[in-house]
């Protein structure tokens, strides 16, 4: 019998599309064992979306988990080599408790991870190629940026305090300028860079409409060097063909203690949750004790479930 | 109007009060006073369509996406913790997160504190916050009869006057934290619906400064 094309569901075929997408811009195929020690995970659980895993006894008495994460095994498997770089692309299913159900569920992920000596054109590449992978899964779509070193060295300066740091950041995730707000007028911070943060907070838009405002920002912030390198990164961007679905916003914080640099997530029109999601993660990787850089996303494509593939 | 935007309100007193705020700042829907059991309204002709839900609902419609933006207090925000944008607080339905006991109540240091309230994580959060280690029991209404009956020592609820709390011998002992209503959104309808939702922002705040002058 002849393999027939249309024989594949939707999320077959965005599998498949995405395969062969990354293939074409140079990423090897990565498998992976279904299970890692636990260790791995328990070293890194700050890392991880849940802290609940699965977990069972190996033959020889050691803890194994079922994975819940594909990045930590892609970092602890590959030997550490800065002055290289390694595009590796993967499709595989992860085990995470899902937050309706509160149930354990198998989740389906498409991504990459680009290990190494990641430059600023390695950065570009990266976010050109989530916003393709996105392009494949629907119409409409929108790639939230940020570039976290501005927002965490304003918040950094506002004060010392590792609770009131972390309340801020909550603030910032939620847009919620009016709880920033009081909590900088009732606590003895830094008014200048609590102005700062509020105005890093409302700021949303293509990098176009909105990174003349961020100059005067971080010219005022002292974030020169910062502006600089989100500049020189978006100039890479520039002409690219879904350059107008990018948008830049602080809110984006995730993980703050793992991800450095850039940070992004991807939304299709129709989808309410996001869809894809990625950043730079030398933290990490400092952490595990390795001198290479890393940068990655991974596609929901549970997620994706109610969408047509063209 | 290009896109409609789907508004959850909460039912109820507060509702209404919102519903108001809405109407004054440029999004009116009169079917809405009509006198009947329909749950979903629309006036096309803004492109806004109004549904009533559960109060403690809210936040959930929201987070899901059914609707793009919708109104939640601030208890509803803390207990459940949605992943949703916190736009503005409208001055609503204002009131306080307290910890109440029994008039003269003395603290019995020997044994675990036991806690009744219906807002289970905003009392374990203020807990560890002053890091104090408690015995939750989850409640879902009439609190105050917990401590009363011995089922607790104190409680963790929402004060708006302090009747209740007067009339059964009870007495605020801490104020955790002050409750609003809240404008809260979806997050991947922000990204779609992104000058529409800015512009009942910016309007809805204004309403919410005007009241509060």
């Amino acid at each position: 019998m002849l393999f027939d094309y249309n024989m594949l569901d939707d999320s077959e075929k965005l599998i498949y599309a995405l395969r062969a997408l990354y293939r074409q811009a140079g990423y090897t195929q990565y498998h992976m064992s279904k299970f890692e020690e636990y260790d791995l995970y328990v070293r890194n659980k700050d890392f991880l979306v849940s802290e609940n895993i699965i977990t069972f006894t190996d033959t020889n008495g050691k803890l194994i988990a079922l994975k819940p994460d594909v990045t930590l095994s892609i970092i602890k498997n590959n030997i550490d080599e800065p002055d290289r770089l390694k595009k590796l692309c993967y499709n595989e299913n992860v085990y995470r408790v899902s937050s309706g159900s509160g149930c354990f569920s198998e989740i389906p992920q498409s991504g990459v991870e680009c290990i190494g000596c990641v430059d600023d054109q390695c950065i570009a590449d990266v976010i050109s190629l989530a916003l393709s992978s996105l392009a494949l899964a629907g119409q409409n779509f929108v790639l939230e940026l940020s570039f976290l070193d501005i927002l965490a060295k304003s918040i950094d300066r506002m004060s010392d305090d590792k609770t009131i740091r972390k309340q801020v950041v909550g603030y910032v995730s939620e847009k919620n300028t009016h709880d920033l707000e009081k909590l900088c007028g009732n606590n003895p911070l830094n008014d200048k860079y609590c102005k700062l943060v509020e105005k890093l907070t409302d700021i949303y838009g293509t990098p176009r409409e909105v990174m003349p405002a961020l100059k005067e920002i971080c010219d005022e912030g002292g974030l020169n060097k910062e502006y600089q390198k989100l500049e020189s990164v978006l100039s890479l961007l520039r002409g690219n063909k879904y350059e107008d679905a990018i948008r830049i916003d602080f809110s984006l914080t995730d993980n703050i203690n793992y991800y450095n640099g850039f940070i992004f997530k991807g939304f299709v029109e129709g989808v309410p949750d996001h869809v894809l999601s990625g950043g730079q993660y030398d933290s990490l990787m400092r952490r595990m004790n390795k001198d290479s850089s890393g940068i990655g996303f991974a596609v929901y494509i549970e997620n994706l479930e109610d969408i047509t593939i063209e | 109007m290009d896109k409609i935007i789907n508004i959850a309100l909460p039912k109820g007193r507060l509702g209404d009060k919102v519903y108001d705020m809405f109407e004054a700042a440029g999004f009116p829907c009169p079917s809405i006073r009509e006198p009947n059991r329909k749950l979903v309204f629309e006036n096309e002709e803004i492109g806004i369509r109004y549904f009533w839900v559960k109060p403690s609902d809210v936040a959930i419609y929201v987070e899901r996406g059914a609707a793009d933006i919708g109104v939640a207090g601030k208890d509803i925000l803390l207990e459940y913790k949605p992943d949703v944008y916190e736009l503005t607080d409208l001055g609503l339905g204002k009131c306080r997160m307290c910890v109440a006991a029994p008039k003269g109540y003395v603290e019995n240091t020997k044994r675990k504190l036991k806690v009744a309230t219906k807002f289970s994580r905003i009392a374990q959060d203020y807990y560890s916050s002053i890091g104090k280690n408690i015995d939750i029991i989850h409640l879902n209404g009439s609190i105050e009869i917990a401590p009363l009956l011995g089922l607790s020592d104190v409680l963790v609820d929402i004060v708006e006057t302090g009747t209740t709390l007067r009339e059964n011998n009870l007495e605020v002992i801490t104020e955790i934290l002050p409750i609003s209503a809240r404008l809260i959104s979806n997050k991947a309808s922000y990204k779609f619906k992104t000058e529409q939702i800015k512009d009942i922002t910016n309007k809805m705040s204004i309403q919410a400064g005007l009241r509060n002058d």
